[in-house]
């Protein structure tokens, strides 16, 4: 590869190459400050052209790696950023063996972990990335890695994804800290926030969870709080951990180790002001 | 009765943990997880004791454990046939 970026982010290292300038530059910058793995990468991630002569003519990457999806479509070149973050997205998914992995957000208070899961579009992200501007540190918007044998959360503090309505919730943050705007991609528009100094300086601390949240935004809900039980978090979960089934038993015993220690709660909230304050007072109680 | 008996994977190739009143179960040879209600955790630790029939099934339950149904051969037999549905449960 001709342009190449290596980076560090939680425990995982990553080596992302691009045929063309441009994605790896917007990496650099989108991640500055990030640490450099040390030895041999846990992962690949390369940015080709689909056929030769797409590297010049109507640029598009397509996404390659130690882990392919067959039909995953390329993006166009603009989209650069996005198709690496999903390249990463993507090695984490398919490759990781040594966490459960969990498609959830994570933020930390001395030393205590608050979880947050969902499908796509609850507001996990956004609220990861407000709570870690505001006395929390920031853990994770994407995945949640559970250690098998600690039952501690690893940090994966990746940029940020922030998407649609949520871009505006950010609109005062330091310039230097937000990615480029990306118009029509799948997700619609997409926005990278890096996290902050804290959340990067810290990123080996692992911190052991409290607390399970299973929010749901939309603009028409009263706020509201449900107790979750144990069975049925587990039954979610495992439909939010991209690698339960690889793992075998040691994610059983992981998973059922967590949901039955851990109080869980769904949360439904209209703005991000009344779920703060329903986070506030379920963690008053974790 | 029928003249067959169940028979269920040996205790130490599942594992089973409580959790709030059901029972989640791994099963190392297929590597599913299965979760169960009363009283099907307790046919399965029944026939730990080695293949039964129904009414012996229902027998060694009833030595540990009340099941709560009008008609507990009935509730059993619903139990059983989702068990071998499941693959966690055999004719022999």
């Amino acid at each position: 590869m001709k342009h190449v970026v290596r980076l560090r982010i939680g425990p995982i290292g990553f080596r992302i190459g691009s045929q063309w300038r441009g994605p790896v530059a917007a990496l650099r910058r989108l991640y500055a400050g990030y640490p450099e793995p040390e030895g041999v990468c846990d992962f690949t991630v390369r940015l080709e052209a689909e056929r030769p002569w797409r590297r010049w003519l109507r640029p598009s990457a397509a996404i390659r790696g130690d882990y392919v999806l067959p039909d995953a479509a390329p993006l166009p070149l603009a989209q650069g950023l996005l198709a690496a973050e999903m390249g990463m997205n993507l090695q984490m998914a398919l490759g990781q063996k040594s966490y459960l992995l969990l498609h959830a957000a994570s933020v930390e208070k001395e030393g205590r972990a608050l979880l947050m899961t969902g499908h796509s579009g609850v507001g996990k992200s956004s609220l990861a990335a407000l709570l870690g501007e505001r006395g929390w540190r920031f853990m994770g918007d994407e995945f949640a890695l559970l250690g098998l044998d600690d039952g501690l959360l690893h940090p994966f503090p990746r940029a940020v994804s922030l998407k649609n309505e949520s871009l505006g919730l950010f609109d005062g943050m330091d310039p230097d800290r937000l990615g480029p705007v990306l118009t029509g991609t799948p997700k619609g528009r997409i926005r990278h926030l890096r996290p902050n100094r804290e959340a990067v300086a810290r990123m080996g601390e692992p911190a052991r969870p409290v607390l399970i949240l299973f929010p749901r935004f939309g603009r028409d809900l009263d706020p509201a709080v449900r107790e979750v039980g144990a069975a049925e978090a587990f039954m979610r979960l495992t439909q939010a951990s991209t690698n339960y089934v690889a793992l075998g038993e040691p994610g059983f015993d992981a998973l059922t180790r967590l949901v039955g220690d851990l109080p869980s709660n769904a949360i439904d909230y209209a703005d991000t002001g009344q779920a703060e304050a329903l986070i506030a007072r379920l963690w008053a109680k974790a | 009765m029928a003249a067959f008996l169940y028979a269920a994977d040996p205790p130490e190739t599942i594992r089973m943990v409580d959790l709030e009143g059901l029972t989640l179960l791994y099963h190392r040879r297929s590597g599913l997880t299965h979760i169960l209600a009363p009283p099907a955790p307790q046919i399965l630790a029944a026939l730990a004791a080695g293949p039964a029939g129904a009414a012996e099934i229902i027998a060694r339950i009833g030595a540990v454990f009340e099941v709560e149904a009008d008609d507990p051969a009935a509730a059993i037999a619903a139990r059983l046939a989702e068990l071998e549905a499941a693959g966690l449960v055999w004719r022999t």
